[in-house]
């Protein structure tokens, strides 16, 4: 295979017939191989770690989610349907033809913009998008339609990242990018009590679903836990703590579970792909909310049960932490955390409009991040000049 | 006993080859070469033409700005061959050594006997003068400054580095002496800074008319720059002075024996190195000289110095002015198969857990030049400071840089860095960003500005 690369490879190089696929090519040839390139100046020796590695390492951490997702869309359709008689892989087989077709589109979406614009500036093709395009389809809900998410692709990749200069310039998280793009174009499809059902909304427009002829059950409310934020709103839905825990209720694909969350923030945490810092900060964020709502009145319910509903965990491991928007300096992760946390639970508590604050909260910070940092290491300067002038 | 200084950041990385502690022969240079791009920014004003007969210590090229700072041969012989690269630009003057060595006599000279011009005259006279270093910016000193401290670095945590207790176990007269010029030369004081590891071992502890500091951790707790910045922070307008602790001993033989005696035991130390150990060597020996130490038929890089921050010399190279290490390691220019994507990768060593290298603390690599990847942007914030103990920003004052801008480059610290000291940090970068090659530019420019 190597002879063969290395007998096609003259015809990709600059002049040769196909130049023009340049980056296309060594994008390939690097994704098989690590590259020859030796170290020209400076270091001799460098890690063996590249940024090929770190988001490999972050899509993995993201497959206990997808994986719980899959399962979930099946499982949700399956009772909203009252397919009583579905066993665990009618349940898979439904969530995987449901969610396939959301990876294909955001993979081939937005892989395309990525080559074309690496193409054009003559640059390698950045790996970032394999993390964005991993994220994006357990963002939405598990019924959007295709076109809807292929259009929010695009723009989260061509103006969230590849105008500023691609992975590592942005401002904003692409993913989130795109759910916002959906959320403020097509509203309709991403809120509301019948969206977060797989199957639900064509029944309601066409009268049938996906699989089966029958008819949503009576006791279907389709609403997420935080449509009815309350004790008694939660009990009358049926909805326990462990359900939230586990994950067992409607919600975009990958969001519901905690456990799969908990399993990928362990592994992002264990190899320091993402920041613990802002993790733990957030969740300590959202928690002072949480409780000063409840101390205050705003809501019955305990200050934790703001972590365990909707996004907040997944946007606090996977999103929040994204180290290229998130705050760069280790004070300013602690301060970028805290207020992603807080602003997330503040917004929940006040717009009953959308009730979901965590990707406001996160797109907000992103844009405070650089902020955040410059106000930090001002200080850091002007401390250490202080602390100079004091030794003389 | 002055406090020890406990660096918590940083990374040795366990490269094989160390040097063992044994003298395996003494070279007899043939061609040996003085070279002008051992030194930041100087602009040389070649003094000999070839053919030319030289001896030890005899002036072969000045500083065109400052000509009193001369640059003297380390052997006698015959001027062999200059050597030019692009825009006729002064790389390299080969000398072909006699036989038999002579030196210039400097005269033997007492230090407490003369003042701070003689003492000036004399290292500019002989070429030692180049040995002192300024900071910032990491250039020949101006001998018409006065440094507010001179700092010296007994110790040295680079991968591989000679070992100082070994490498200068005969020159302790004349470190004393080297110290006691450089305190005529400064109206502060003469830093010197100790490994804690072997602070009570060590006979360098003894020396007198010092200021001890004693640093623990691991690299680069060694270098100068990360010293000073613990004892006292050069701020904008403060000159500083670093001196290694091999070229004190010069400068303490050159007055204790009157000769410009640049003979040194140099440690040939690497993964590609056989039975790595010491040769007794000279400033500017060639690689060639190094024979029985690798297979020529491999495809080894020469490195004069340690792989973090020396030279590429190549197999027919010369050892640089300041080193006393050459390292041999693997050109890593092949194809890796899947190697990012390889869960293990066991033979390669990381610092990130993304990797299992955590899992093997003792084991030593054999690593090579491979980059492991393809240059990116900035994306990882954290990995930097982790082996970086500086209360800088290590990636805000590369950005500085990128984009020319002096105002930020002087707030995120570039008075106190040199590229030995962020070494690291490229090292670590997963984004493969040459954050060296960029802060010479940074320094480079800085130097253009303020001048």
């Amino acid at each position: 295979m190597r002879k063969f690369i290395d007998k096609i490879k003259p015809s990709f190089e600059k002049g040769g017939k196909f130049g023009f696929l340049h980056s296309t090519f060594d994008a390939f040839e690097s994704f098989l191989y690590v590259p020859d390139t030796v170290t020209r100046k400076g270091s001799h020796i460098r890690d063996c770690v590249d940024l090929k590695r770190i988001m490999i390492i972050m899509v993995v951490a993201l497959v206990p989610a997808m994986l719980f997702g899959i399962w979930n869309t099946g499982y949700q359709h399956s009772i909203a349907f009252g397919l009583d008689d579905w066993g665990f892989w009618d349940i898979v087989g439904y969530g995987l033809v449901k969610v396939i077709p959301l990876y294909l589109v955001s993979y081939i979406v937005g892989l395309a913009i990525e080559f074309i614009s690496a193409q054009i500036r003559g640059h390698e093709v950045n790996e970032g998008y394999l993390v964005s395009g991993m994220i994006i389809p357990l963002i939405v809900p598990a019924d959007v339609p295709l076109w809807m998410l292929a259009i929010a692709v695009a723009f989260a990749v061509i103006l969230g990242k590849e105008v500023f200069g691609g992975t590592g310039m942005n401002i904003w998280n692409p993913a989130l990018l795109c759910r916002a793009f959906l959320f403020f174009s097509y509203p309709s499809m991403m809120s509301g009590d019948t969206i977060w059902t797989s199957g639900v909304t064509r029944y309601l427009s066409e009268g049938k679903a996906f699989a089966c002829g029958n008819g949503l059950v009576d006791s279907y409310s389709g609403a997420t836990p935080l449509a009815h934020p309350t004790v008694d709103g939660l009990q009358n839905a049926g909805t326990s703590m462990w359900d939230l825990i586990a994950g067992t209720i409607p919600g975009c694909v990958g969001e519901t579970s905690v456990i799969a969350i908990l399993i990928g923030a362990i592994i992002l945490i264990w190899t320091g792909v993402a920041s613990w810092k802002i993790m733990l900060s957030s969740v300590v964020g959202g928690l002072a909310i949480g409780y000063l709502g409840f101390a205050s009145g705003v809501t019955d319910l305990p200050g934790y049960y703001q972590l365990l509903m909707g996004g907040f965990l997944f946007g606090t491991v996977f999103m929040a932490t994204d180290p290229v928007t998130s705050a760069q300096t280790e004070t300013g992760k602690w301060i970028y955390g805290f207020l992603v946390g807080a602003l997330a639970v503040t917004v929940r508590f006040f717009n009953p409009g959308y009730p979901e604050g965590m990707m406001l909260a996160i797109l907000l910070m992103n844009t405070f991040a650089p902020l955040i940092d410059y106000y930090v290491t001002d200080a850091a300067i002007s401390r250490r000049a202080k602390k100079v002038k004091t030794a003389k | 006993m002055s406090n020890i200084i406990e660096l918590k950041r940083g990374l040795n990385i366990p490269i094989a080859g160390k040097a063992v502690q044994k003298a395996k022969m003494a070279i007899t240079p043939d061609v040996v070469a003085v070279k002008p791009t051992d030194f930041r920014g100087l602009i040389p004003k070649l003094l000999v033409r070839e053919g030319d007969t030289v001896l030890a210590g005899s002036p072969v090229f000045a500083d065109k700005v400052k000509p009193e700072i001369l640059f003297t041969s380390p052997v006698s012989g015959t001027v062999a061959e200059i050597v030019r690269g692009e825009k006729r630009k002064l790389l390299e003057i080969r000398i072909k050594a006699d036989k038999e060595q002579k030196s210039v006599d400097f005269g033997v000279v007492k230090v407490s006997s003369l003042d701070e011009g003689q003492i000036k005259d004399l290292l500019l006279k002989s070429g030692l003068w180049p040995a002192i270093v300024q900071r910032p910016y990491g250039i020949i000193a101006d001998p018409s400054a006065k440094p507010k401290d001179i700092f010296i670095s007994a110790f040295s945590t680079a991968p591989l580095a000679a070992n100082p207790e070994f490498a200068l176990r005969d020159e302790f007269e004349n470190i004393q002496t080297g110290i006691n010029v450089l305190g005529k030369l400064t109206n502060g004081r003469v830093h010197v800074s100790f490994n804690k590891e072997n602070y009570a071992g060590t006979p360098f502890h003894k020396l007198e008319n010092i200021i001890p500091h004693i640093f623990g951790g691991k690299h680069p707790a060694g270098n100068t720059g990360v010293q000073i910045s613990h004892i006292s922070p050069i701020m904008k307008g403060d000159t500083v002075w670093t001196v290694s602790l091999m070229m004190t001993a010069a400068i303490g033989k050159l007055f204790n024996t009157g000769k410009y005696d640049m003979t040194r035991l140099v440690a040939v130390t690497g993964p590609e190195a056989i039975d790595p150990s010491y040769v007794k060597g000279v400033a500017g020996m060639s690689m060639k000289d190094l024979k029985g130490y690798f297979r020529p038929e491999d495809n080894i890089r020469f490195i004069s110095g340690d792989v973090l921050t020396g030279t590429n010399v190549g197999p027919d190279g010369f050892l640089g002015f300041f080193d006393n290490q050459v390292t041999l390691i693997r050109e890593g220019n092949e194809h890796e198969l899947f190697g990012w994507a390889k869960p293990f990768r066991t033979s390669q060593f990381s610092t990130s857990h993304t990797y299992f290298s955590w899992l093997t603390p003792n084991k030593q690599y054999n690593l090579d030049t491979n980059l492991h990847g393809g240059p990116r942007a900035f994306v990882m914030s954290d990995v930097y400071s982790k082996v970086l103990p500086m209360d800088i920003y290590p990636v805000y004052l590369i950005k500085a840089c990128l984009s020319g801008d002096i105002d930020k480059m002087e707030k995120f610290g570039i008075y106190e860095v040199l590229e030995e000291d962020l070494a690291l940090c490229e090292y670590v970068c997963p984004s493969k960003i040459e954050f060296q090659s960029i802060l010479s530019d940074g320094i480079s420019l800085m130097m253009k500005e303020m001048a």
